[in-house]
């Protein structure tokens, strides 16, 4: 009988955490603007244009980018702990991945804030 | 003793066994992850830039998007977002405890895979 204390180290609970409230975000995000876009029709240039110049959609469509990096970095950071055995390649991979990541966070941010 | 190296049957041969629909589900809504990750993203950064550009930015990728095997690719991440999506509703409701009798989570799987391909089809057809 193994005797693992459980105390102390959280075995990726808030991965696990982060991973679902992340999905909850962005479903509702998703389900609210498709719904609202479907709706009304709004899905020409000027449509769309006028609908991420609103601020509350700036800031939301910001929270919905948020949620997608840090599940985009669990999922892809599970891939590679399944699949990439060689320590220096997983590590090199996953660094590069959170690079590539948080470049799409500063591309998105300057995308609604320029 | 005797139990412990008595002879199991044991079968990996490829040919023969299968995954079943709820393991197929699951490495899809792995494959579709990475697809969503390597093209998704950058594709939903750059339509959103030219939303939020000039109208000449916008003119652009509506021909870019004309393209026949560009329009393929929409439609790989339009699947593989709507695969998922529909899996990831089905795993949080596993998480709550909904649907993990054998038969649900097989009836739910198959339910995953198929509304994920008739709204791809439904919305691939819509938008052209």
């Amino acid at each position: 009988m193994v005797k693992r204390v459980i105390v102390g180290a959280h075995y990726g609970l808030k991965d696990w955490v982060i991973q679902r409230v992340s999905a909850v975000v962005m479903a509702l995000y998703t389900i609210v603007f498709c719904l609202t876009a479907l709706i009304n029709n709004k899905f020409s240039y000027q449509d769309l244009h006028q609908i991420f110049s609103n601020r509350f959609v700036k800031i939301t469509t910001l929270l919905f980018f948020i949620s997608l990096l840090l599940h985009a970095w669990i999922g892809i950071r599970d891939i590679f702990m399944d699949y990439i055995k060689p320590t220096s390649l997983r590590f090199l991979l996953q660094v590069s991945v959170i690079i590539a990541l948080s470049g799409y966070g500063i591309w998105a941010l300057l995308i609604l804030w320029s | 003793m005797s139990v412990m190296t008595k002879k199991r049957p044991k079968n990996l041969d490829l040919t023969t066994i299968k995954l079943p629909v709820p393991g197929i589900v699951s490495i899809l809504h792995r494959i579709s992850g990475a697809l969503l990750f390597l093209i998704g993203i950058p594709l939903l950064l750059f339509t959103l830039q030219s939303v939020m550009g000039n109208p000449s930015d916008f003119q652009i990728i509506q021909t870019l998007y004309d393209n026949f095997l560009i329009k393929l690719v929409l439609l790989t991440i339009l699947w593989s977002f709507l695969h998922h999506f529909c899996a990831g509703i089905r795993y949080l409701l596993l998480d709550m405890h909904i649907g993990i009798e054998l038969a649900g989570a097989r009836l739910s799987s198959m339910v995953v895979l198929a509304v994920s391909i008739i709204l791809t089809i439904l919305i691939g057809v819509k938008l052209w």
